[in-house]
């Protein structure tokens, strides 16, 4: 996508909205043991992921960037195996999808965008990292020394932070001090800027800008996507706990799927539903016949080179199987 | 043949290994211009540059984390973290991800780094940069753990540690960075496969299983133990992970009896895993049960307490005669 088109995210912004409502069905049904709800940061996820260009760029996810992978075009299916226990990481390939395995620890792969980034300066490859974390992830001293560590070396990457409002429980505003998650990028010495993150086309030109200044050389930037996580933190969370009703009415009219509705034609909504709803029956059906990784697997990727023990322990498992 | 030190020799190990791969880079704190605390990467920034050798912002965790994002973009990170406890801020970075991301990614991610940390007591340092962390790092899949004991060890596992496609903790003894020994690397010589012991001195009335200076310690022991006519066999662990247990059964096999010295604290210490491996391999040739000698279950002291808490010639001695004078009640 060389420029934002709004029916094009729109589009890839309802398949997201689609597959987030089916995982949380699949959970209900107990296909999936848990979920990890995106519902409401679909602008920002889809359209910042949208705006890689995948031949060069490479992107660092936590746990909650179902839209991510929709917007970079990764196997869903394979995304979502990690969310039905088959595989932590998913199945995808993240060398070719040029997205990291899925990481649940909030801020640690924030440092990985510096290194690969990093990396990328010193072999000219040209592209640039972009790492996904939360308002909350921002309070980990991982974050903090990732920014540094990127103004001192003006690395390219992108900190993009999608200041979802909550943290499982905690607002914001007990968790973020200085104002902003970009106010704190000035400390670093890095470009800034707050983004209504649910609006897609300010997200998708904001991150190419960020991307491709990074690229140039121009080094890093912070960027601050303002928007509301609209359902629970987890599928076992009760938001009901410590947020009203009133508060999650209040974001109900800044839906970025509505938002971006509003400026398409009846047709179009219809044409992306019809086409949500197709990849979706697809991706489900993927996901329900995934199987159980073969138990030989669980031996299998700890090294390159496996120890002995490793191997006599592998012998012992199997030996264990057969009798 | 010229005289080497252990911090000389791990320097021209770094030194070919740069030379060997340009996706080599080595990088920590204050590691380009000053060279290393302890010197051991002197003079590599202006043989290679600073963009093979730089120096960091103080951050273990991000000098760990960068490194696993370097290795994901094809590079064999070589970071320094200054000193062994200065890498608690970075277990997240080490346990959580380095070690796993092999795995995360179904072996399509690759981690060849290699952890440099200077190690162990020994020279009356002070809080924070005296600890023995093997246990720790040998007790996490995915992880290697390497500690040398002399000079041309020090080289040869070094380059085995950064050729090796797995993250390894590399554990320098700091007591021995400035012992000398014969040693020309330029030289042929058979060196051990990685996961190797290695038996320093023969003997046959019980063996010392040892690691890093510990090894020099219990060598010095069984010259001690040979005046009074008793013949004890020193190996050198080398490997942490993964033990040689083949080696260790071989010994203990031959002398029957086996003392393991450490500078870690004695609970679920290495030597306790050190014992269980020679118990299942050797329960029928041991007259006596495996004894250990290990620092205590304390916080490593205060260097005028060191000597107090690092195993010393005579407890070592103390247990040797514990194991000979066994007798099955």
């Amino acid at each position: 996508m060389d420029a934002a088109d709004l029916r094009t995210l729109h589009r890839l912004m309802l398949v997201a909205r689609r597959l987030d409502e089916e995982a949380i069905a699949l959970q209900r049904q107990g296909v999936l043991p848990a979920y990890a709800p995106a519902k409401g940061q679909e602008a920002a996820q889809v359209a910042s992921g949208a705006a890689l260009d995948l031949n060069r760029d490479f992107a660092f996810p936590t746990y909650r960037e179902v839209g991510v992978a929709v917007g970079m075009g990764v196997d869903l299916a394979a995304y979502l195996a990690s969310h039905r226990n088959i595989w932590h990481g998913g199945l995808y390939d993240p060398q070719s999808s040029r997205l990291a395995p899925l990481n649940a620890i909030v801020g640690g792969p924030v440092l990985h965008a510096v290194g690969w980034a990093m990396g990328a300066k010193l072999d000219g490859t040209g592209g640039a990292a972009i790492a996904y974390f939360g308002d909350g992830a921002s309070s980990q001293g991982d974050v903090h020394e990732a920014m540094n560590f990127a103004g001192v070396y003006r690395l390219p990457v992108v900190f993009f932070c999608q200041n979802n409002g909550w943290a499982i429980s905690v607002p914001t505003e007990r968790q973020v001090a200085g104002g902003s998650v970009a106010a704190r990028a000035a400390s670093y010495g890095i470009e800034s800027l707050r983004v209504d993150g649910n609006d897609a086309v300010a997200v998708f030109e904001a991150t190419r800008a960020a991307l491709e200044r990074a690229r140039d050389g121009g080094g890093p930037t912070v960027i601050e996507a303002m928007t509301y996580r609209m359902g629970p933190h987890s599928t076992s969370d009760d938001p009901g706990r410590y947020r009203t009703l009133e508060d999650e009415q209040a974001w109900t009219g800044r839906d970025p799927l509505v938002v971006a509705a509003q400026q398409l034609t009846a047709d179009e909504v219809a044409a992306a539903e019809e086409n949500a709803a197709a990849v979706v029956r697809e991706v489900r059906e993927s996901l329900v016949s995934l199987d159980v990784r073969p138990g030989e697997e669980l031996f299998s990727f700890v090294y390159r080179e496996p120890t002995k023990s490793l191997l006599a322990q592998q012998r012992a498992w199997k030996e264990h199987l057969d009798a | 043949m010229p005289e080497l030190s252990l911090q000389k020799a791990l320097n021209l190990a770094l030194q070919h290994a740069c030379e060997d791969d340009d996706r080599v880079l080595i990088f920590g704190e204050d590691v380009g211009t000053l060279g290393g605390v302890f010197r051991v990467t002197d003079g590599l920034r202006a043989k290679f540059g600073e963009d093979r050798v730089f120096d960091t912002p103080l951050a273990e965790s991000a000098i760990m984390g960068m490194a696993v994002g370097l290795a994901m973009h094809g590079w064999r990170p070589v970071p320094e973290i200054q000193f062994d406890g200065f890498s608690y801020p970075a277990v997240d970075q080490i346990v959580n991800q380095m070690a796993r991301m092999h795995y995360r990614s179904r072996g399509v991610l690759n981690m060849p780094i290699t952890l440099r940390l200077p190690s162990f007591g020994g020279i009356r340092a002070p809080e924070h940069h005296s600890e023995s962390l093997e246990a720790l790092f040998a007790h996490v899949p995915g992880l290697k753990v390497v500690s040398p004991s002399t000079p041309s060890e020090g080289y040869h596992l070094l380059r085995q540690a950064i050729a090796d496609p797995d993250p390894v903790i590399f554990l320098e003894p700091k007591p021995r960075y400035w012992q000398r020994e014969s040693f020309d690397p330029t030289e042929p010589v058979e060196v051990l496969p990685p996961g190797t012991s290695r038996v320093v001195r023969e003997g046959k009335h019980a063996t010392l299983v040892a690691w890093g200076a510990m090894v020099a310690r219990c060598k010095q022991v069984a010259e001690l133990a040979a005046e009074d006519g008793v013949e004890l066999e020193v190996l050198d662990l080398r490997w942490l992970k993964p033990i040689d247990t083949d080696g260790l059964a071989a010994s203990v096999a031959k002398t029957r009896r086996a003392v393991v010295v450490h500078e870690a604290p004695l609970t679920a210490g290495l030597g306790g895993e050190v014992s269980a491996l020679v118990t299942e391999r050797c329960f029928g040739d041991l007259r006596a049960p495996v004894q250990r000698v290990t620092g205590y279950d304390v916080p490593v002291p205060s260097g005028e307490l060191e000597d107090q808490y690092l195993p010393s010639v005579d407890r070592i001695l103390t247990a040797v005669q514990t194991t000979l004078e066994y007798r099955r009640g």
